[in-house]
């Protein structure tokens, strides 16, 4: 059965890519510090970035995580475990402009050639890193294609999805057009939904089949995405990455442009019933309007979904600023309430995503009788 | 210095996108009253205007972010 | 800062990913998925199509029932009528039969009857003439005994024949 092998093939890779390489979780001791002052928008900007550790638990001295490959595109494929960077070489610099001091790690083993600043990884030049108010300076960053914690989750997430999907299949091509029971009971008002309500109903009644691919797998995508998102542990902040949401985004933008008919370029170019006199106006805007309308698509998932983790990991840390456990009476209410009202985040903004997707695609193909 | 200002007009402009929202709201919700038959409809038109407010607002946002960062 | 500004090796495996995922749902998921749904609902307006029709079928075999069996009964009904008429009919005429039968047995005894009445009558006559020859021998034997009384009769005799 195809399917089945292509399922096979999905998770071989995955799990080949998480585990061919030295990923192993491990324990990290540091030079004993006297206690550390709790750092929240550390801890959230950490959590809400990208990393090539998939940390678990566990603070600065002391913490557990998973490494993940990290693979270098510079001169040729480089390809080494990400412990290579977290159990590196701790060093400083002094910036050149600022002359404050500034902590970055030089990799050991095969990652000696490069240091890591702020998860981003840098060619070191003499064996070492110079910097510039607080920016890295003069050296040369390679094509970072490492599996990177997002990545991670997107491969995992994916599988899911994909796993999900063919079980509803199978089940449609065991039983036939017979009605749902089991899993396929929960997917197919989903698929209606998006098929009915978002794509028949805003994009022309002909021509939304050609399009029902696209938007059925952005919804779902972002839908499986923003909730296992909200899972602790394996809650990875990945709608809420611009890159992710800008590739979605120029998806979307060049779906409306490829297919946008005469009628959409007449009334970008020569908008109906505007004065002459109007038209050095209107043009420019009609065109920034092309592009402005997918940009707000990109923010507004990207903004949403990493405010809904800010707000929830900033609502547990009431517990570790205060150092009190009675917070939590506070915390624990509050971050349940805020995670149920993410829990509609999520399928408010995989329905916008897809809704707002279909609506420009729509007006793109839509025959005007003016 | 400029993280303050940058919040300032963060809030702001969660100020006008929370003004937009209500105001859609509260004449969605008029427009059910008085029409409940036509609430599906109304509803879906509201959710689609309230995105494009909140849009707006993140853009605010997200220059705050900006600013914060300089 | 980086917060909002894309990273390459992110954005490449996004693609890739994502691509992958339109590509075997569209083939794999969506494509049997949509055309189960579409052919059941597909299904379901065929069947309620056939059930109107079915209904509106029926309706006309009932219809169509009760014309049958009204014909059906009228035919009934005339049969009995007729078989009513023919069995009276019937009845009527062996009735006819009968009495012509009745008749005719009657007639042809009162003829055996009037026959036999005539004979034993005409025998009578016979013995009765036989017997008044007989009485009237003995009686004019005594009679005529005498000569007077042959005269006496002689003119009673020629009386008659001149009254007439």
């Amino acid at each position: 059965m195809t399917f089945k092998n292509i399922t096979n093939c999905l998770s071989i890779i995955v799990l080949s890519l998480m585990f061919a390489l030295p990923v192993m979780a491990s324990t990290e001791h540091s030079e004993s510090h006297e206690e550390e002052k709790f750092n929240v928008s550390e801890m959230i900007m950490h959590h809400i970035k990208d990393a090539h550790e998939w940390h678990l638990w566990g603070g600065h001295g002391n913490s557990t995580s998973i490494y993940l490959p990290i693979i270098l595109v510079d001169e040729g494929l480089h390809v080494f475990s990400a412990s290579h960077f977290y159990h590196g070489e701790h060093r400083s610099a002094v910036d050149s402009k600022t002359g404050e001091k500034v902590d970055y790690v030089a990799g050991v083993g095969p990652a000696a050639a490069y240091a890591m600043f702020h998860e981003k990884i840098y060619k070191m030049e003499h064996g070492e890193l110079h910097f510039e108010e607080g920016h890295v300076h003069g050296a040369v960053k390679p094509l970072d294609l490492s599996l990177t914690r997002n990545v991670a989750f997107m491969l995992i997430a994916s599988l899911i999805l994909v796993l999900i999907m063919f079980s509803v299949a199978k089940y449609y091509r065991k039983n036939g057009a017979v009605s749902p029971k089991g899993i396929a009971k929960f997917i197919e008002p989903l698929i209606v939904f998006v098929r009915d309500d978002i794509a028949k109903e805003h994009i022309n009644e002909h021509k939304y089949q050609r399009y029902l691919p696209y938007i059925l797998t952005v919804f779902f995508f972002i839908l499986i995405c923003n909730l296992l998102g909200s899972v602790p542990l394996i809650g990875t902040n990945l709608t809420g990455n611009i890159t992710v949401t800008m590739f979605l985004a120029v998806c979307t933008l060049l779906l409306t442009v490829l297919s946008g008919n005469k009628a959409y370029w007449k009334h970008i170019f020569w908008p109906p019933g505007v004065p002459i006199a109007l038209m050095p106006i209107m043009i420019p805007l009609e065109i920034i309007g092309i592009f402005t309308k997918p940009f707000a698509l990109m923010i507004r998932l990207f903004a949403n979904i990493t405010a809904g983790h800010i707000i929830v990991l900033a609502l547990v840390s009431i517990i570790f600023i205060n150092k009190n456990l009675g917070w939590a009476g506070l915390s624990v209410p509050m971050t349940l309430f805020i995670s149920v009202l993410e829990l509609l985040v999520a399928f408010l903004q995989a329905y916008l995503f897809a809704l707002l997707s279909a609506l420009f695609i729509g007006a793109a193909v839509e025959e005007h009788h003016h | 210095m400029w993280g303050s200002v940058a919040a300032i007009g963060a809030g702001l402009a969660v100020l006008g996108a929370g003004i937009g929202i209500g105001r859609i709201g509260g004449s969605a919700v008029e427009g059910i009253a008085r029409n409940p038959e036509a609430s599906g409809k109304i509803t879906s038109t509201m959710i689609i205007a309230a995105a494009l407010i909140e849009g707006v607002a993140l853009f605010g946002v997200v220059v705050g972010l900006l600013g914060a960062n300089q | 800062m980086d917060l909002i500004l894309p990273d390459y090796g992110l954005l490449f495996w996004t693609g890739l990913v994502f691509l992958l995922l339109l590509f075997v749902l569209a083939k794999f998921a969506w494509k049997p998925i949509l055309k189960a749904v579409n052919d059941r609902e597909k299904n379901i307006a065929d069947s309620l199509e056939l059930a109107e029709k079915t209904k509106a079928e029926m309706q006309a075999l009932q219809a169509e029932n009760e014309k049958l069996l009204k014909e059906a009964r009228a035919e009934r009904d005339k049969i009995m009528k007729e078989a009513h008429e023919t069995a009276s009919k019937m009845v009527e005429e062996s009735k006819e039969n009968a009495k012509k039968e009745a008749a005719k047995i009657i007639e042809s005894a009162n003829q055996a009857i009037e026959m036999e009445k005539a004979a034993a009558i005409s025998e009578l006559k016979a013995h009765v003439a036989v017997l008044s020859v007989e009485i009237a021998e003995k009686v004019i034997r005594k009679e005529l005994a005498s000569d007077d009384k042959q005269k006496e009769l002689a003119s009673k005799l020629a009386e008659d024949i001149n009254l007439n």
